[in-house]
């Protein structure tokens, strides 16, 4: 008899009745990798306006480019770095630049997109074309290369893609490489892409790509995992066959998985998590330093105290070189104090070191002391916070009196527009290793955003155009030697160090790969 | 009773529609550049224009709030920039997360402050009453980052007892079926077993950090409110009428009593829901509060709007459910309603 009684009892126990399949591990642990990052992309399309940071690594993985960046070790080992000059054939299977130097013709590889199309270079020119007209971050991306136009894009026949050049720029291929020019299955996106041409919407959710990994699922802010395509044309196909990437906002909780060895890999530690886990020996912390990128203490040349350049080499006088590195950066870094010779490289030591005497003359020569301002981005308060603490000790001692203003993330980008801050710190890199490039963004009178001096001389401006487009290498160095030598004197900005890349992995995982996205490359990676 | 529930319903539109004002205005003076902030690195200010314009920015306030009212009607509460999602469904996914937690935190918490709140009025003065003390000024004491990571310390790194914190279930496992979102109740419907040992044990850490925290106001409410129940004129004359102790307290009362601590409960879960953002960043659990402070450092406005609604809108029903429990603890409340 059925009563109330065991109705309710049964529902109950309905739950506990066990079910009879379990569930089959498609893919073993040993195959799989476990990434801890503090955040997750935002979108899964790189071209997209608004992509945030970790939308590189989608980009990388997912899909393919016509050249990649050659491996080469890490001087200090545990792994490959990239080096600008070296590229190798991604989607190319060969390719030639004209004796003119005016263009450059493609032959692509016999690659198939994840949905089984061949790729052709049809895909290559709407991919192209989209990086140039989009939009945002991409299109600038783009022209940093001498990338402006789709007519500079022509295709040949099926297999054979141009790209005309509009100058001779010795960064148009190795800009071919980084994340932007990526391939899109052109006919995919254009079908799903509801009339928009760019099919912007559909992109940002799904992969249309040729790339080593597919997307198998993507839960933003929460995890995405990768699956290996069994296809891919344009490499030796990698070894790990899915990978997990989880979000873990806490880095103390990064920590205690990579020590725990629950996780494989983490990116994004405070350094002085990373030199912890290095002195403990039980993962690997692999560091590279960061290509193009520099802590630097910018001073306004256009209004505020250090318009005179005495004080602006007072500040580099009294820089605590060796006490930031050590405090703030725990030597995951490279101190710029004390450079001896201008080098064709950037970074570079400027050639002050801690000498309080010769920044106390100056001070006085221009006037004596004032107080000023010191602004640094919030987000980067780990690092940012005690290298502030330090110059305001630093410059108190020679009778400049610092305030510090921390600014909160969304609002730094408006402050530094501003071009009215006194003195701001900042970590700048470019993802093109040239000297001149570095300049171009940040101290060239084209007054990017980047140019929180607001630096303004026309002669550092010839100097850094005519590298950039230098006809041979004895003028490109000659150009970079002058040019170096007038920011070492001018110091519109005050290169502190060299911050380190620095990613932790379990003892078993190999074939680190850094890229100048400097987001993981897991088609590199090994486990076992 | 259904007539006290509309006519409840009603009293709460114009608050409602104060929220939706407020949050306007408030993540409009916000200090920072959404549109600059998303333009990412190197980006040019035509870039920087072209995103304004895109994201409708560059519009008169007016015009922004009515294309907002407008969207909201239709149930579409925007985009996040910083998930690239739809708010709603951002927060369909992420709100159960956190009312899991919060639950199971509030559950916890409730087995141990109310017994402990009643012996530590039954006993008053006696060892157990100032363990009450010690435990409700300890518990709201430590901040709950502080306890969540010397819990995941002791319990996770030392002790390998508990498996990692890596959110609601382990890298391998995968997610049940959704039907209510609440992965316990759902792995059971599934009568997933592994699973559902898995993500309890994924909750268990989180949750006590939460009950620790949670404690302090439940333990002491009942406390008080024992305290004064225990002195009224009923108490006595049930005492004087030869009633056995279990009687007096657990029946008599402790139902009187439970008038305010219910209150508190409903405080104490709505304030946790939205604010265990700590927790929920030590534990990678993908909520509602982490959500919420990620797009408030980024000037993401949908995000923020939504969840001040949402969680509005949740403050509303459930101090409505807790008018309506009022009236099943204590009949002359239903009778006055």
């Amino acid at each position: 008899m059925i009563t109330r009684r065991t109705a309710i009892a049964a529902g109950l126990a309905a739950p506990f009745v066990a079910r009879s399949q379990a569930q089959a591990q498609a893919v073993s642990r040993a195959e799989t990798l476990l990434l801890v990052q503090e955040y997750g992309p935002n979108s899964l399309d790189m071209q997209g306006i608004g992509s945030s940071q970790p939308v590189n690594g989608v980009a990388l993985n997912c899909y393919d480019r016509l050249l990649r960046f050659k491996p080469v070790p890490i001087p200090g080992g545990g792994g490959n770095t990239v080096s600008m000059g070296e590229l190798e054939g991604e989607l190319a299977e060969s390719w030639q630049v004209a004796s003119d130097g005016m263009s450059c013709t493609f032959k692509l590889r016999d690659a198939t997109f994840h949905s089984g199309r061949k790729v052709t270079a049809a895909d290559v020119k709407w991919s192209l074309d989209r990086a140039c007209t989009i939009g945002g971050f991409a299109t600038t991306q783009m022209n940093a290369g001498s990338l402006e136009k789709p007519e500079q894009f022509v295709v040949v026949d099926e297999k054979t893609l141009r790209v005309d050049f509009i100058r001779k720029d010795k960064m148009t291929l190795p800009n071919l490489a980084v994340t932007i020019p990526f391939v899109f299955d052109s006919e995919l996106a254009i079908k799903n892409g509801g009339g928009d041409p760019h099919a912007k919407e559909w992109l940002k959710n799904n992969i249309a790509g040729s790339g080593a990994y597919r997307v198998e699922s993507w839960k933003p802010g929460v995890e995405t995992i990768y699956v290996r395509n069994d296809d891919w044309k344009c490499g030796k196909l990698p070894q790990l066959r899915r990978i997990i990437a989880r979000d873990i906002a806490s880095p103390a909780t990064r920590r205690a998985l990579m020590e725990r060895g629950d996780a494989d890999v983490s990116y994004g530690l405070p350094p002085k998590d990373f030199k912890d886990l290095l002195d403990a020996g039980k993962v690997n912390v692999v560091g590279v330093p960061i290509p193009n990128g520099v802590w630097g203490c910018y001073l306004n040349t256009q209004v505020g105290p250090f318009k005179d350049v005495r004080l602006r080499q007072a500040v580099a006088w009294v820089m605590p070189y060796e006490k930031i590195l050590q405090a703030s950066l725990f030597g995951r870094g490279v101190s710029m104090a004390g450079g001896k010779d201008p080098k064709v490289a950037w970074p570079q030591p400027f050639p002050y070191t801690s000498d309080v005497a010769k920044a106390k003359a100056l001070v006085d020569a221009a006037g004596g002391p004032f107080t000023t301002t010191l602004y640094f981005d919030a987000g980067n308060a780990t690092v940012a916070e005690p290298m502030a603490v330090l110059i305001k000790e630093a410059l108190a001692a020679i009778g400049i009196t610092v305030e510090i203003n921390k600014v909160p993330g969304a609002n730094f980008r408006t402050e530094i527009a501003k071009k009215t801050n006194p003195m701001v710190l900042n970590r700048f890199a470019g993802w093109l290793d040239y000297p001149d490039y570095y300049l171009f963004w940040t101290m060239h009178g084209n007054n990017s955003i980047f140019n929180i001096a607001a630096y303004q001389n026309p002669a550092l401006d010839k100097l850094v155009d005519a590298a950039r487009f230098a006809p041979d290498k004895a003028s490109y160095d000659a150009n970079v030697i002058d040019f170096i030598k007038l920011v070492n004197n001018e110091v519109p900005m005050v290169p502190i160090n060299q911050p380190t890349h620095d990613v932790a992995l379990q003892k078993a995982i190999g074939g680190y790969q850094f890229q100048p996205c400097r987001e993981p490359d897991f088609r590199y990676l090994t486990k076992g | 009773m259904l007539r006290m529930i509309g006519q409840r319903l009603m009293t709460t539109i114009p608050s409602v529609i104060g929220v939706i004002i407020v949050t306007f205005l408030l993540t409009r003076v916000l200090p920072g550049d959404t549109a600059a902030y998303f333009a990412g690195p190197a980006a040019s200010p035509q870039a920087i224009i072209e995103i304004r314009s895109k994201l409708g920015l560059d519009q008169p306030l007016p015009v922004q709030f009515v294309s907002y009212v407008a969207a909201l009607v239709k149930g579409d509460l925007g985009t996040s920039l910083t998930t690239g999602q739809a708010v709603t469904k951002d927060l369909a996914a992420r709100l159960p997360a956190s009312a899991e937690l919060t639950l199971a935190g509030l559950i916890l918490a409730m087995a141990v402050a109310l017994p402990l709140g009643v012996l530590a009025a039954v006993k008053q003065g006696s060892w157990i009453d100032h363990l009450c003390r010690i435990v409700a000024t300890a518990g709201v004491s430590l901040p709950v980052f502080f306890t969540g990571l010397l819990l995941v310390y002791v319990f996770y790194f030392i002790l390998g007892w508990s498996p990692a914190p890596l959110g609601r279930l382990d890298v391998f496992a995968s997610e049940p079926p959704r039907i209510t979102g609440l992965f316990l109740v759902d792995t059971l419907l599934a009568r997933d077993f592994e699973t559902f040992r898995g993500a309890l044990a994924q909750l268990i850490l989180p949750a006590v950090t939460l009950a620790i925290f949670s404690l302090a106001p439940i333990t002491r409410m009942t406390r008080a409110s024992m305290l004064a129940v225990l002195g009224a004129d009923f108490v006595r004359t049930a005492r004087a009428s030869g009633l056995t102790d279990g009687k007096v307290i657990g029946t008599y009362a402790f139902r009187n009593a439970m008038l305010p601590v219910v209150t508190t409960l409903g405080m104490v879960f709505s304030f946790l829901l939205g604010a265990n953002v700590l927790v929920e960043k030590v534990f990678a659990w993908p909520g509602v509060g982490s959500y919420a402070v990620e797009a408030l450092i980024a000037s993401d406005y949908a995000p923020i709007q939504g969840f001040v609604l949402t969680m509005a809108i949740l403050y509303v029903a459930l101090n409505l459910m807790i008018d309506v429990l009022y009236g099943v603890i204590d009949p002359r409340v239903r009778l006055e309603g």
